[in-house]
């Protein structure tokens, strides 16, 4: 999923100085699951904003929604009616969420809640790492399913590098050295031969060469 | 046998209604009259507020802090009429918003009650309830409310005297911090240094906070 964190409370409340209708727009996707734009959060925010309105006097409305999805367009037209009313929008969904909003109503000033951070998962309650930079070449099958590219500070293809020391990176004894997981996981299933083989520079124009990806599917279009 | 105040202490916990429900809820005349004595016992000295009387919203763990309530009516202890308590059935349900919808209400100070540290029924819950009280106040502390406005305490069914002093403590606190700047009446411009416009309407409805003598 996506992962993302909350920009300080003073900083939101820079972004929406000159609202007064904020409409606050959470999403019921992954920003909810690393419980940071879901609906909870939606109204934390709206009650710490609210509070601050109040102690400096300030008159306004602050109206919360929370939607399936930011970013598919049906999810965001659900969203007209409370748009209208407002002057600013404040989204916490992720940076695509933002997006599709700010394309959905052009006349909106729309401003994100979060800083969008990585795809990762849930390693406990509370705590999410990265596993995916979204390279769009993936290498997983050579590497027993660990990403070198994300995972190994240097991204590199044929560790590992010299500062991988007792198992950790040179970077920060709290980061496992990719190389050595990858190492420990091919030898315990037996393929240590994949690292026989010397991977050539990885290709990066899947990544962020040639301006924005695009994916087609045909046979999902329906028009 | 005595008991709390029911109208006061049996209310669920209702989003935003936290702070300001309680307020409307009429005290037996006895009762009133108890707790007029003592608000001006509780007054003090040195508060920088003294004769504010704060609104306290004070989350209850059924299965301590809100037996200990009612263990403290049982030994007629006396504490400051500025708490309302709302019962929860674990401190560990008590959610960010909860807490601070109830500043947004017009809450001075809140504070949640759960067991002991490894007594806890659910077995957690107040630990989770101690990380979320942290949470919040960092909050407050960022939108400028103080988050010493907000506290954690813990405490098990059979401590009445405690139950009371921590209600002591809280309200002391409180009345050195003075109103909040959420609550109606005051203003940005006008920060209340002594007693609130909602003082004097809170003074009328008693001491929801008390314990019922009999």
């Amino acid at each position: 999923m996506i992962v993302a964190e909350p920009k300080p409370i003073s900083e939101v409340a820079e972004l929406v100085r000159d609202s007064n209708h904020l409409l606050i727009v959470g999403c019921g996707e992954c920003v909810t699951v690393c419980q940071v734009g879901g609906e909870k959060e939606v109204e934390v925010l709206a009650s710490a904003l609210r509070i601050m309105w109040k102690k400096d006097g300030r008159k306004g409305t602050i109206d919360t929604q929370t939607i399936v999805r930011q970013c598919e367009p049906e999810y965001v037209a659900e969203l007209a009616k409370k748009v209208k009313e407002a002057d600013c929008v404040l989204s916490l969904g992720c940076g695509v969420g933002v997006q599709f909003i700010a394309e959905a109503y052009p006349d909106k000033w729309v401003v994100p809640g979060l800083n969008t951070s990585f795809g990762g998962g849930t390693v406990q309650a509370g705590v999410w790492e990265e596993r995916c930079g979204f390279c769009g070449d993936c290498i997983l099958h050579l590497t027993g399913g660990i990403c070198p590219i994300i995972r190994c500070s240097k991204s590199i293809l044929n560790g590992p590098c010299g500062g991988s020391q007792d198992g950790h990176c040179e970077l920060d004894k709290d980061i496992p050295c990719a190389w050595q997981l990858i190492y420990d996981r091919l030898k315990g299933l037996g393929r240590l031969d994949l690292l026989d083989a010397v991977q050539p520079p990885k290709d990066w124009t899947a990544s962020r060469d040639g301006g924005p990806r695009k994916f087609v599917k045909e046979e999902a279009m329906i028009e | 046998m005595a008991s709390k105040e029911p109208e006061a202490a049996a209310e669920p916990v209702e989003d935003g209604a936290a702070a300001g429900a309680a307020e409307d809820r009429a005290m037996p005349a006895e009762a009133a009259e108890t707790g007029a004595a003592e608000t001006g016992a509780a007054g003090g000295t040195g508060s920088s507020h003294p004769d504010f009387e704060p609104k306290i919203v004070a989350f209850c763990c059924y299965y301590c802090a809100y037996s200990a309530a009612d263990l403290a009516g049982s030994m007629r202890l006396q504490y400051p009429a500025n708490i309302r308590i709302i019962e929860v059935p674990c401190s560990g349900k008590v959610d960010p918003v909860i807490l601070l919808k109830a500043f947004e209400e017009g809450a001075d100070g809140v504070y949640v009650a759960g067991c002991m540290e490894g007594d806890c029924h659910f077995l957690k819950g107040n630990f989770r309830a101690k990380r979320r009280v942290q949470a919040v106040k960092k909050i407050l502390d960022e939108i400028g409310l103080d988050g010493r406005r907000l506290e954690m305490f813990n405490l098990s069914a059979a401590m009445g005297t405690r139950f009371a002093e921590i209600a002591e403590e809280m309200t002391e606190r409180i009345r050195q911090l003075g109103p909040s700047p959420v609550r109606p009446g005051a203003s940005a411009a006008a920060r209340p240094a002594t007693v609130p416009d909602g003082a004097a309407e809170h003074e009328a409805a008693g001491k929801q906070g008390e314990v019922k003598p009999e």
